[in-house]
C-alpha cells in the first residue's frame, strides 16, 4: 500500500467514525437536555420587522411562517397542549406578509377558535383574523362563511353569524347556500338541522381532504347527538305513559313504533342503562359528540378519524332518527 | 467596435462557465425538487405558492450572488493576472472592455435564469399537474428578475472599476439591501421637510429601486401585471444600468493602471 492509499484509508475511517460518533452523541444530547419552551419561542413578533428582514421576498417568508404555524399547531395539538401562546402572533405575521394567503385565514380561524386542546380558545382573535382577511380579500365569500362559522360554533352568536353569511351572500360569486344559511341562522340557529347544514356546506365546498373528513366526523357526531336526544325524549315519554322505565331497547323501539333497534352511524345499537340513560356503545368513534357518553368518559387523547370519505358521503343528506309524534 | 465588445462578452461568459458558475443549477434543482416534494407534507394548501415563491426567490438570490461575486472580480482579476494590459495594448478601448464585461456577465445570468426557469416550471407542473393561463405571469416575474440582474451587474462593475473585490462586494450587497427598501426611503422622504426632505428624496432616487421589480408575491397569487409596469420597469432598468455603467466607464477611463 502506498503512502497515498494509506492516507485515504485512514482519512475515510476517521470520517466514518467521527460522523457516527457525532450522530450518536447528538441523539444522547437530545435525550438529556431540558426540553424547555423552544416550541414557544417567537424571536421576532413584529410583522413589520419580519417584513423588513425579508428584503422584499415577502411571499416566501409568508410561506415559511405559515409552515411554521402549521407545525406549531400540529405539534401542540398532537401533544394535547392547552396553550397556544404563539399561534395568534404567527398567524398575524403570516397574513401581514401575504394578506392574500387564503389558507392562513381559513385554517387559522379553525386553529384559533376552538377551545383547548382542539384549538387555542381565542375566538375573538379568530374573528379579528377573518375580518383582516375580508378587508384584504373582500370578494372572497369563503372568508365570510368561515367568519359566520366561528360566530356560530364557538361564540353561539347567531345574530352575528347570520350577518356574516348575509354579507357574504351579497357577493356576485357567492355560493347560493350563503343566503339559505343567513336565513336559517336567523330563525333556527340552535337546531341540529342548522348544524348539519353548516357542516354539509363545509364538506361540499372544500377541496381539502382533511377538512372534508373533519366535516364528516362532525356530521356523524351530530347524528349521534340528535339520535340520543330523541331516544332520551322517548324514554321520558315511555316513563310518563307507563310509570316505569323501559326494560330494554327492544321494548322502547316497540313502544315508539321503530322498525329496528336504533343504531349509531356505524350500525352499533344504542344502549339503554338501568337508570334510563341512552349511551353510545363506542363513543371513541365519534370524537365530537356531546350526548350519549358513559359517566366519567374522557375523550381519547388522540382521536382517530377512522372512517373513509366515500361511504360517508351519503351521511350528509341522511336525517336522524324520526319518531312518530 | 461591436465585434470587440462581443468578443469580450463571449470570453467573459466562457470564463464564468469554466469557473463552474452553472454548478449552482444543481443546488437550485435540489432545493426546488425538495420543496415540491416535501412541502405538501409539512404545510397546508400552499404547494403552488411555495414553488412559485421559493423558485423565483431562489432565481433572484442565486443570480444576485453570482452577479456580485463574478462582477466584483471582472476588472480586478484582469489586472491581477495582467491580462488587462495585453488587452488594452490592442485596439480595445477601455469603455469597450467595461461594456463587454457587462454583457458577458449579463449573458451568463440570462442563461442561468433560463435553466432555472425550466426548473420552476417543472416543479410547478409536478405540484399542479397542469399549467394554467396565469402561470405565464411567472415569465414576467423572471423578466423583472433579469432586469434586476442588469442593475446589479452594472453596480458590481462600477465598484470593481475602482475598489478592491472585498469592498466592491460589500458596496454592491449594501446597495441591494438599500434598494430593497427604496419605497420606505421614499415614504420617509415624504414625511420630512426642508433640507432633510431634499437629502432623503435624493437618496431615494439615487439608489436602485428593486422593490418595483419584485413582483413575486403578486405573480404567486396570479394577479395580473399591467403592460405599463412592464414597459416602465424595462426602461427604468435600462436607464439605471446605463447610468451606472457610464459611471464605471468614466472612472475606469481615468484610472491609473500603472
Amino acid at each position: 500500500m502506498t503512502a497515498r492509499q494509506r492516507t485515504t484509508v485512514v482519512a475515510a475511517a476517521c470520517l466514518g467514525v467521527s460522523m457516527t460518533a457525532s450522530v450518536l452523541l447528538l441523539r444522547h444530547i437530545d435525550q438529556v437536555r431540558p426540553k424547555a419552551g423552544m416550541d414557544d419561542a417567537l424571536y421576532i413578533d413584529s410583522p413589520k420587522m419580519v417584513e423588513r428582514a425579508s428584503l422584499g421576498f415577502r411571499g416566501l417568508m409568508a410561506c415559511i411562517y405559515w409552515t411554521r404555524t402549521v407545525q406549531y399547531f400540529g405539534h401542540r395539538h398532537y401533544e394535547r397542549e392547552h396553550t397556544y401562546n404563539e399561534l395568534a402572533p404567527l398567524l398575524e405575521i403570516t397574513t401581514a406578509l401575504d394578506p392574500q394567503m387564503l389558507p392562513a385565514y381559513e385554517f387559522g380561524a379553525s386553529f384559533l377558535a376552538p377551545t383547548p386542546p382542539n384549538g387555542a380558545g381565542e375566538p375573538a382573535r379568530a374573528i379579528e383574523l377573518m375580518e383582516y382577511g375580508i378587508t384584504h380579500n373582500p370578494d372572497n365569500w369563503h372568508l365570510y362563511y368561515d367568519l359566520g362559522f366561528v360566530y356560530y360554533t364557538e361564540l353561539k352568536d347567531y345574530k352575528k353569524a347570520s350577518e356574516a353569511f348575509a354579507r357574504g351572500a351579497q357577493l356576485l360569486n357567492a355560493h347560493p347556500f350563503m343566503k339559505v344559511l343567513a336565513a336559517q341562522m336567523a330563525e333556527h340557529a340552535g337546531d341540529f338541522n342548522t348544524a348539519r347544514m353548516l357542516w354539509s356546506a363545509t364538506f361540499e365546498t372544500s377541496r381539502t381532504p382533511d377538512i372534508r373528513q373533519n366535516a364528516l366526523e362532525h356530521l356523524r357526531s351530530i347524528q349521534v347527538d340528535e339520535d340520543v336526544t330523541n331516544l332520551q325524549a322517548a324514554v321520558t315519554r315511555f316513563g310518563e305513559r307507563t310509570g316505569r322505565l323501559p326494560a330494554s331497547m327492544t321494548e322502547l323501539a316497540a313502544a315508539e313504533d321503530l322498525p329496528d333497534i336504533p343504531a349509531d352511524p356505524d350500525g352499533k345499537p344504542y344502549k339503554l342503562t338501568v337508570e334510563g340513560r341512552i349511551l353510545v356503545e363506542t363513543p371513541e368513534n365519534f370524537p365530537f359528540i356531546t350526548e350519549g357518553m358513559p359517566p366519567g368518559y374522557k375523550p381519547s387523547a388522540r382521536p382517530t378519524f377512522h372512517t373513509k370519505l366515500q361511504p360517508l358521503a351519503a351521511l350528509i343528506h341522511r336525517t336522524a332518527l324520526r319518531f312518530p309524534r | 467596435m461591436t465585434s470587440r465588445i462581443v468578443h469580450i462578452a463571449s470570453n467573459t461568459f466562457r470564463e464564468a462557465v469554466r469557473d463552474r458558475v452553472l454548478y449552482n443549477l444543481i443546488a437550485f434543482a435540489l432545493l426546488l425538487s425538495g420543496a415540491a416534494i416535501f412541502v405538501g407534507q409539512i404545510s397546508i394548501e400552499i404547494e403552488r405558492l411555495v414553488v412559485v415563491n421559493l423558485g423565483l426567490t431562489a432565481v433572484s438570490l442565486f443570480g444576485l450572488v453570482i452577479a456580485i461575486f463574478i462582477g466584483i472580480g471582472l476588472v480586478s482579476k484582469e489586472i491581477e493576472k495582467r491580462t488587462l494590459y495585453t488587452m488594452l495594448s490592442r485596439p480595445v478601448r477601455r469603455w469597450e472592455f467595461i461594456v463587454g464585461k457587462f454583457f458577458g456577465l449579463a449573458g451568463t445570468l440570462v442563461v442561468n435564469t433560463f435553466f432555472m426557469a425550466i426548473g420552476v416550471f417543472g416543479a410547478l407542473l409536478y405540484v399542479a399537474h397542469k399549467f394554467s393561463r396565469p402561470d405565464a405571469l411567472i415569465l414576467v416575474a423572471l423578466y423583472f428578475i433579469i432586469l434586476e440582474f442588469l442593475i446589479i451587474c452594472s453596480l458590481a462593475l462600477l465598484f470593481s472599476s475602482f475598489s478592491t473585490p472585498l469592498m466592491s462586494a460589500v458596496f454592491a450587497f449594501s446597495l441591494f439591501v438599500i434598494g430593497s427598501f427604496a419605497d420606505d426611503l421614499r415614504r420617509f422622504a415624504g414625511l420630512t421637510h426642508g433640507l432633510t426632505h431634499w437629502f432623503a428624496s435624493g437618496a431615494a432616487y439615487l439608489v436602485p429601486n428593486f422593490s418595483a421589480l419584485n413582483v413575486i408575491s403578486a405573480v404567486a397569487h396570479q394577479q395580473s401585471l399591467g403592460g405599463h409596469l412592464i414597459l416602465q420597469n424595462t426602461l427604468y432598468a435600462l436607464f439605471y444600468s446605463a447610468t451606472v455603467l457610464s459611471g464605471a466607464v468614466l472612472i475606469f477611463e481615468r484610472r491609473n493602471l500603472k
